[in-house]
């Protein structure tokens, strides 16, 4: 009887959306793969498509594994979950396999592994743990520093492995620890760094330094009356000012040539359609070209003749774009940001902190991926590797972000019997 | 829910909104991803036409295709690493390759442009596996003109790239940079007719450039649609036959069917190899063919005019009949001592003189068609005279061009009021300045064309259907050709006919006699003020029902009634009969010894003075 009362109490509506998204997720793998010379059926084991279905199906295994798991044991396990993963990252540096410039697969069999996907759902658990197990106030200092920590290592590890795109990931929980309590300074600065280096691509040193100086006389006459925030405004400016003239190095020695080739792609679109921008440009000929209603199921070229690389994986939502054109892409855009509302809602029902956090952290984490993603297929943003969540082909990714979810859901589950234990 | 909640809640909707917003800007309100989408599946593929094939009367092959290939080069696509290896797979060296790269790129470095034109067979057969491995290079066929005989090559013309002037004058929009065209000849006039019509197919490409299927079901593509055969009146045997007596002499040959106006033959000598100027080498072998002193591209029958000398005493002797100035058995006394003449003094009718090619008759016979009495002025009576003269030269096809259905066809010259005016002086000229067109001397200019037509004229007694050399097209059928009456009455022939029958029994072309033929015909010797004189020959055979006539010039070969004459039986022998009966002729005939012992030392006087002159 303990199941029928879960099943009444899973909150139904994520899961309907879910399986929406994996369904139509499926569908469009194989539509991205499909090649009408080789025609062979959505179950065959050659195509992504067949592949998918293997790891839909056991990601529903792995969802009756995370219901029948006592809801206790994901609060109860979340720093040694945590530290196993920090030590698969550590390992995959030294021991793991080089795909595309990223070391950060294990080879299995014939599968590879990302032990960077399944730490996100790891480190999700243990932020949310220690910012709710936290005697202290979150908002303090050193308690802040922490919950920084323990996203920023993984983000550090993953970097070093080369996968920018998935380090960037971890950077999407300064969300959670903004919805508790972070000082809003933290969100401002970090968007003026971003500005900054933008802006110092797009002008030239000295404007930006000028107009620097300007700002930081400006906000002194502002605080004139507190000599205490002038030092602040100063210090500010002189480390704007210092943060400008590193950009340089930055873009020279920290990004990889690929990367800050992304970077100058972003800013002039047209810029080399043929190297360095193929892929903005493809993505987004293949998307403008789907029209309101979209070429048809099957019946999209640009995708289906290998125009837009990745197309099963980073690129999936270009065949959406294509064949369903903008109703299918808007009703993509609807579903996801319905599943994020409706996680939204479900985290701050949450009794317990630890559900509440963590439910933050899942909508950080898929938002991040579905925002970026999306972004970066019709030119918003540079191309950054990551995949659609529930969409995109691959197992390590499905797997990371069925769990990421139903553990909430679980959680969300039994949030009554929390009350109850208290 | 606090506030932050919000914010976070805001952000997701914000995001939302952007995405919908900017994929609707490029999906929807953004034609020009969709164009680009295009651009990048679709493939234009030209298929080009099957030239028409080209047939002589019988319906042998004369002309047809040969398939060549193309090396192409897309530069963008070339990768430069391969170099080495291409260069040792095209057998080319590092400058070589170098320059011909440079070219396709100024061209342009994204489209396709010819790296090596029509590469050897041997070659192709060599690379066609290899060149898959190196990207950027691909082979097209297209085909090229192929000969069964090296025949006619004049007349058949060439095929040649379309330049850069026949593009712009091009107002059918129908060519392109680097089609081929029809340059000269049969090929440049039925050109509309042999090129067919270029189709166009679609194909889906993949990112690699394999095709992956049609676009659209094939519903915009155009089948390409051969182009039509065309069956000549040229007779291959007959053709062959007689090139191969006029190789090594300076001549021009036709021969016509009177009956309808069909050439059965047309020799331009000397001629090129028309294989030479079809493939590879074209531009190398044009211009050593061009540069040649002998003109072998000249297109002799046609464009070659020359004085008709004493073959124009048949049309004389007409025109004066038809107006009355002259009786077919009137008999003329001549002196002989208006002209300089060959024929000996005597009493001449019109038979007699044409038989014996009375300079003086004739002399006095076109005094009477110029000097007609109806003015009291001999300079305005001359002017009538003239004139009327002038009509009856338009009536036979002289002085302006026959409307041959090959390109450049030269109208000869019929001087007329107008030029004598401009060389004398309104009513300062009269006969006695113009005497010499009477016997086809002086500013009269006619092709050997006009000549044979002439003879068909007086193998027809009075009428001629316009020369051709079309047979028949695929669309249109046989052509029908155009009936033209000169405006002499029949009776007026007899004469005329009866002594050319003579001239070839017992006058000037008895080497031109074969028995029970009926050979019609008149020498003529033209006057050639810059050396040895050319033999002419104008006739037709049999004369009660004839089947062919011609006319022969030959270039600097003196008397008409050896070289001309002999080459001119030999032909309509080789027409009616089949078969030569008098192999002396052939053989004298192609030895090509032409000039009688007086001639040769004239000729030796002659060069001797040129060395002389020089020195």
């Amino acid at each position: 009887m303990r199941n029928d009362q879960l099943i009444y109490k899973v909150d139904w509506i994520v899961v309907l959306i879910y399986l929406v998204l994996v369904f139509s997720g499926w569908l469009n793998i194989y539509a991205a793969d499909y090649d009408p010379d080789v025609n062979q059926g959505i179950l065959s084991f050659s195509q992504s498509s067949g592949k998918q279905l293997i790891w839909i199906a056991s990601s529903i295994f792995l969802i009756v594994l995370i219901m029948m798991v006592d809801f206790r044991f994901y609060d109860s396990f979340a720093y040694i979950l945590y530290g196993i993963f920090i030590f698969l990252l550590i390992s995959v540096l030294l021991l793991g396999q080089e795909v595309s410039g990223s070391q950060s697969w294990f080879q299995i069999g014939s599968y590879k592994l990302q032990p960077s996907e399944f730490t996100k759902f790891a480190t999700a658990l243990a932020l949310a743990k220690y910012l709710s197990k936290s005697t202290r106030k979150s908002g303090e200092m050193r308690s802040q520093i922490i919950g920084f920590l323990i996203f920023l290592i993984p983000l550090g590890l993953i970097i070093l492995q080369g996968d920018l795109g998935t380090a960037m990931v971890f950077g999407s929980l300064v969300l959670v620890m903004f919805r508790e309590g972070m000082h809003p300074l933290i969100l401002v600065i970090g968007f003026s760094v971003a500005i900054l280096f933008l802006g110092t691509l797009v002008l030239s040193q000295t404007i930006l330094l000028i107009g620097i100086v300007v700002l930081t006389l400006f906000g002194v006459g502002l605080v004139a009356k507190a000599p205490s925030k002038i030092v602040v405004v100063v210090v500010a400016g002189v480390m704007a000012a210092g943060f400008v003239r590193s950009v340089d190095f930055i873009l020279t020695d920290v990004l990889k040539p690929h990367q800050q080739q992304r970077v100058m792609q972003l800013l002039n679109p047209n810029r080399d359609p043929l190297g360095a921008g193929w892929q903005v440009t493809q993505s987004k000929i293949a998307i403008g070209s789907g029209g309101l209603t979209g070429k048809g199921y099957l019946e999209g070229t640009q995708t289906k003749f290998n125009f837009v690389p990745d197309q099963t994986t980073d690129n999936i939502f270009c065949t959406v774009g294509e064949e369903q054109g903008w109703i299918g892409s808007f009703f993509l855009v609807a579903a996801f940001t319905a599943l994020f509302l409706r996680l939204v809602f479900l985290a701050e029902r949450q009794k317990s902190p630890f559900a509440k956090i963590y439910g933050y952290a899942v909508v950080s984490i898929l938002f991040f991926h579905f925002a970026f993603n999306i972004a970066m297929t019709i030119g918003l943003f540079p191309v950054i590797g990551i995949p659609l969540p529930f969409f995109s082909y691959g197992g390590s990714s499905l797997w990371t972000f069925t769990i990421l979810l139903f553990i909430f859901l679980k959680l969300d589950a039994h949030r009554m019997q929390v009350l109850q234990r208290l | 829910m606090s506030g932050r909640s919000f914010i976070i809640q805001g952000l997701i909707i914000f995001i939302a909104l952007v995405f919908s917003i900017r994929l609707f800007s490029i999906q929807v309100l953004n034609d020009e991803y969709k164009l680009a989408a295009q651009n990048n599946i679709l493939q234009k593929i030209v298929d080009y036409p099957f030239r028409g094939l080209i047939y002589d009367r019988d319906g042998k092959l004369m002309v047809y295709n040969t398939p060549v290939y193309d090396l192409m080069v897309v530069p963008k696509e070339v990768d430069l690493a391969d170099s080495v290896e291409i260069m040792s797979l095209l057998e080319i060296d590092h400058k070589t390759f170098e320059a011909k790269y440079q070219k396709a790129r100024r061209y342009s470095s994204i489209l396709a442009s010819k790296f090596d034109e029509q590469i050897p067979n041997e070659m192709f057969a060599r690379i066609q596996d290899k060149l898959v491995n190196y990207s950027g290079f691909y082979v097209l066929p297209r085909t090229v003109r192929g000969y069964q005989n090296n025949i006619l090559s004049n007349t058949l013309g060439y095929v040649g790239e379309i330049n850069r002037s026949q593009l712009r004058r091009d107002t059918s929009g129908y060519y392109k940079s680097g089609d081929y065209i029809g340059i000269t000849g049969i090929e440049k006039q039925y050109e509309d007719k042999l090129r067919g019509k270029r189709g166009i197919r679609y194909k889906i490409v993949n990112v690699q450039g394999v095709v992956k299927g049609e676009f659209q079901d094939g519903e915009y593509d155009t089948a390409s649609v051969p182009g039509q055969s065309i069956q000549l009146t040229i007779d291959t045997e007959l053709q062959t036959y007689a090139e191969k007596l006029l190789k090594g002499k300076v001549a021009g040959l036709v021969a016509l069917d009177p009956k309808t106006g069909e050439i059965l033959a047309m020799v331009s000598s000397p001629s090129y190899n028309p294989d030479l100027l079809s493939g590879r080498d074209l531009g190398k072998n044009f211009s050593g063919i061009q540069n040649d002193s002998l003109k072998p591209l000249f297109n002799r029958p046609l464009q070659a005019t020359y004085p008709p000398g004493s073959m124009f005493k048949t049309v004389q002797a007409l025109i004066a009949m038809q107006e009355n100035q002259l009786r077919p058995t009137e008999r003329v006394m001549c002196e002989g001592n208006l002209i300089g003449d060959h024929a000996p003094p005597g009493i001449y009718d019109v038979e007699r003189a044409i038989q014996l090619s009375s300079n003086n008759y004739f002399f006095k016979v076109f005094k009477r068609i110029i000097e007609q009495g109806v003015h009291e002025s001999r300079y305005i009576d001359s002017r009538i005279g003239l004139k009327k003269w002038n009509e009856h030269m338009s009536n036979f096809g002289l002085g302006h061009r026959l409307g041959v259905d090959i390109p450049n066809e030269q109208s000869g010259y019929i001087p007329d009021i107008q030029f004598y005016d401009r060389v004398y002086g309104v009513n300062r000229w009269a006969f006695s300045n113009i005497y010499s067109l009477s016997i086809g001397q002086g500013e009269v200019l006619v092709t050997p064309l006009q000549m044979a037509n002439l003879g068909a004229i007086l193998a027809n007694r009075g009428h001629y259907y316009t020369p051709h050399i079309v047979k028949a097209i695929d669309d249109q059928g046989v052509v029908e050709p155009t009936l033209n009456n000169v405006g002499i009455d029949d009776k007026y022939f007899d004469s005329v006919l009866d002594g050319m029958e003579k001239v070839v029994r017992e006058g000037s072309a008895v080497r031109a006699f074969v028995p029970n033929l009926d050979i019609c015909g008149k020498t003529s010797t033209v006057e050639n003020p810059h050396g040895m004189d050319h033999s002419g020959f104008m006739g037709f055979a049999p004369k009660d029902d004839p089947k062919i006539a011609i006319a022969v010039y030959v270039e600097n070969a003196g008397w008409g009634g050896r070289a001309a004459a002999s080459t001119a039986s030999l032909v309509m022998e080789k027409y009616i009969n089949g078969e030569i009966s008098r192999q002396w002729l052939e053989d004298f005939v192609l030895e090509g010894d032409f000039l009688d012992a007086r001639q040769k030392r004239e000729l030796e006087a002659m060069n001797k003075a040129k060395r002389v002159a020089n020195q």
